[in-house]
């Protein structure tokens, strides 16, 4: 096995998987969000939500066709990277993720068509209900992959026969106690990146003082969510813990910086931890608080990095930063939420342009907590694949070379730069033409002959221009 | 039970070589046109539902996972290097349209990966189906090629006839699906490509014999096999007939049907290799709880609803697009 080629493999999975989840994150948020706009829109009959719909399904539009495409990518990579986990886990992952294209991913397909060319062409009510089809795909899409990943986490329900896994319990596969804690917390992280975008965007089409009926109803729906959502999601992270501590104890000790053995544990707040001494430098703690939040005792011994075996240890630096970055995320989310929400109780929501400002600036928070909410757990399982069973570097294709990998890489780091690079900044310009009246008119003039384009930029005019 | 998964399998891959075949194939006729009101067209007969039809793809991948883990682990890295073209050119396809409506002077970037992408993919689908015609490099049920085990020249041109098959499907989906001179253009596309996949058609099966190709002795051990072919022969005669009297509802069944007769020309020559001539479906099959477990879900359930949905989406989606030039 080729040393160079498995580093260039876990590189070029993350680096993937990491570009794939940020769209994910964004749509399932997105199209529940759009669900809500479109009952609210039938319910009410008030044009604004229609407008708002219009426009967010734009967005949505060119963040799903990201996660679609780079989501392809994902169904072939444990092929060709990792053939020997592909073969000895595919009895129980192949199943699993194929349930996960099945139920979500066709549904999604299926009925986002209708979203974007089907709106004069069905009632409204079929319409609706595919809007709740998209967003219900999107949910069971994360339902799955959890599934999937918890599976690698903690493997249970399964024997080896002849190097392969072959499931034996798929009741405890699929709904175990630890998938019903880690879906959630990931249903709500992406549920509050929805909120927080859209409420970023209300923020600042206020400071520019534009869309502002539009963009006052984005900024407090947005944020009450948050602000209601965000209590919930830290209850669940700190459920997420308590299975890291139990059934992950190597990858509980890196996230909480503990090199070795305490009775009673201390809390590490901050810190540089220093692999070379196996101590933290500058490091800031609290006594006994450690065991409370690992045990709920004051007294209980909570076991260190260095108790394991050298070659089954976790790098400590990685999950130790990210836990913490992310936490941090959560936090500062949780003050600009419940600022925001308290000043729209008193509704003084659009004088304040500190919260106008904390809020249109707090946009990347929830990118960035789930992505290091992630790296925390890939990074915390290693040096397995699939833990305590299964090593990363064992499971490899074992003919990759270095050469193959590094040219994957290097076209795959190419192509998602160009891409990634050119798709933001056509969702950064359709953010900041804003929604406008026009983008309706012509949604009602289609007939059914002529299915309107969602790739229409209409109101910079982009597009209708070439001939 | 595993009858049932390579049913499923089989089902997958045609409807994806049919279904993507025909959009991946609109993709390469885009290259070849100038007119922004033609490409305009083009991308509208397809944009409602070709995410959809590369949802198939995926479906493929993971039956292949899940039903019969050796084949997706052995076939996915031995094409490591034919994969990542294709996952490219896939991705940067699926942008175009999206990407190129939102520029105008980047607008030859999103056109360009469009034909690209679209030939990239179909070039390497049919260079894989070539070298697993031609026999992939096996030893114990492993893969021992490397990095270029795949290449042959049989393979490269399989992959030039795909592309030209792909190219005859999409041209005969713009025909019945669009109207005036662009319909004008693709009848004679469909004139041009289906006398190029019939020379090709040919050309492999000189080769083939020249070669004396493993699977061209399959075919004559079993004779009942050119029932395909035989099929195949009589939907490009009804073709021919529907391209002199402008029928515009043919041209595309016909095609689809000369794509079925060789799709089963190819699954009845490999059967029961899922991988020819090394591993076996009997081999290749996961454990019974597996095939269990999805076949009484997305097996027995979902799978109907899928194809329901995709019917669904397609009649919303019946008929011709116009081509005018306010249709922006």
């Amino acid at each position: 096995m080729d040393a160079g080629a498995l580093l260039l493999s876990r590189i070029q999975f993350g680096f993937t998987i990491s570009f794939h989840i940020i769209f994910p994150a964004f749509t399932i948020g997105l199209a529940a969000w759009l669900t809500v706009l479109e009952a609210l829109h039938l319910i009410t009959g008030r044009p604004v939500y229609r407008l708002l719909f219009e426009f967010w399904l734009r967005i949505f539009g060119m963040a799903f066709g990201l996660g679609v495409v780079s989501g392809i990518v994902m169904a072939f990579q444990f092929g060709t990277n990792w053939s020997v986990l592909a073969r000895m886990t595919g009895p129980i992952q192949g199943p699993l993720l194929s349930y996960e294209t099945f139920t979500a991913f066709t549904l999604e397909a299926a009925f986002f068509g209708v979203l974007i060319f089907g709106r004069s062409r069905v009632p409204p009510w079929f319409y609706l209900f595919s809007t709740a089809m998209v967003a219900l795909g999107t949910a069971l899409s994360a339902f799955w992959i959890m599934v999937n990943n918890t599976w690698m986490q903690v493997p249970v329900g399964y024997v080896v026969e002849n190097g392969v896994f072959v499931p034996t319990d798929w009741m405890k596969i699929v709904l175990n106690s630890i998938v019903l804690v880690r879906f959630p917390h990931m249903l709500l992280g992406a549920y509050l990146t929805g909120a927080f975008c859209v409420a970023a965007t209300g923020a600042w089409y206020l400071l520019r003082k534009i869309h502002t009926t539009e963009a006052h109803i984005m900024l407090r729906m947005g944020l009450l969510l948050a602000a209601a959502l965000l209590p919930i999601q830290i209850y669940f992270g700190h459920l997420v813990g308590d299975y890291v501590h139990d059934y992950q104890p190597a990858k509980f000790a890196a996230i909480e910086g503990r090199w070795h053995d305490e009775q009673p544990a201390g809390e590490v707040l901050i810190g540089i931890p220093d692999a070379a001494t196996e101590t933290n430098r500058y490091e800031v703690k609290i006594p006994v608080l450690g065991s409370v939040i690992a045990s709920m005792s004051l007294t209980s011994k909570e076991v260190g990095l260095t108790s394991f075996p050298l070659e089954d240890r976790p790098p400590l630096l990685i999950p130790f930063l990210t836990f913490r970055v992310m936490v941090g995320c959560g936090l500062v989310m949780l003050a600009i939420a419940w600022f925001g929400s308290y000043l729209s109780l008193k509704q003084r929501l659009e004088q304040n342009r500190l919260l106008l400002w904390l809020t249109f600036l707090s946009f990347p928070l929830p990118f960035v907590a789930i992505l290091t909410g992630w790296y925390t757990a890939e990074v915390g399982r290693q040096p397995w694949v699939v833990y305590g069973v299964l090593r990363t570097a064992d499971a490899m294709t074992p003919f990759l070379t270095a050469r193959a990998a590094s040219t994957s890489l290097i076209v795959f780091g190419t192509v998602y730069t160009l891409i990634f690079a050119f798709g933001t900044y056509y969702i950064y310009r359709l953010l900041r033409a804003g929604p406008n009246g026009h983008a309706v008119e012509v949604a009602h003039a289609a007939s059914p002959n002529r299915p309107m384009s969602l790739a229409e930029d209409r109101e910079t005019g982009y597009a209708g221009t070439g001939e | 039970m595993e009858i049932f998964w390579v049913t499923l399998l089989a089902i997958s891959i045609l409807l994806y070589v049919l279904l993507d075949g025909f959009d991946l194939g609109i993709g390469i006729l885009f290259g070849l046109t100038r007119s922004e009101e033609r490409r305009r067209a083009m991308l509208n007969a397809v944009a409602p539902i070709w995410d959809g039809n590369e949802t198939w793809l995926v479906v493929t991948a993971v039956i292949l996972w899940g039903a019969f883990p050796i084949v997706y682990a052995t076939l996915f890295s031995a094409f490591y290097l034919p994969l990542l073209v294709m996952l490219a050119g896939l991705i940067l396809r699926g942008v175009a349209f999206e990407y190129r409506y939102k520029t105008e002077r980047m607008r030859w970037l999103w056109d360009l990966s469009f034909a690209g992408g679209s030939l990239a993919a179909a070039f390497i689908q049919g260079l894989t189906v070539g070298a697993l015609v031609q026999g992939l490099p096996m030893a114990n049920g492993e893969y021992v090629g490397g990095e270029f085990g795949w290449f042959s020249p049989f393979a490269v041109l399989c992959g030039f006839g795909l592309c030209l098959g792909y190219a005859l499907l999409g041209a005969a989906w713009l025909v019945q699906k669009c109207e005036g001179e662009l319909r004008e253009a693709a009848y004679r596309q469909v004139y041009l490509l289906a006398a190029g996949v019939l020379a090709f058609l040919v050309i492999v099966f000189v080769y083939a014999l020249a070669e004396n190709l493993q699977i061209m002795g399959r075919w004559l051990e079993r004779p009942y096999l050119f029932i395909f072919p035989v099929i195949g022969a009589g939907a490009a005669v009804v073709l021919a007939a529907s391209l002199r009297h402008h029928w515009d509802g043919l041209p595309f069944t016909m095609v689809v049907i000369i794509f079925l007769a060789a799709f089963g020309t190819l699954a009845i020559s490999f059967w029961p290799y899922m991988i020819p001539f090394a591993i076996t479906i009997d081999e290749a099959k996961a454990p019974a709880s597996s095939l269990a477990f999805m076949f009484w879900g997305e097996g027995l359930f979902v799978f109907p609803l899928m194809l329901l949905y995709t019917v669904i989406s397609y009649s919303v989606f019946r008929g011709k697009v116009h081509t005018k030039p306010d249709y922006h």
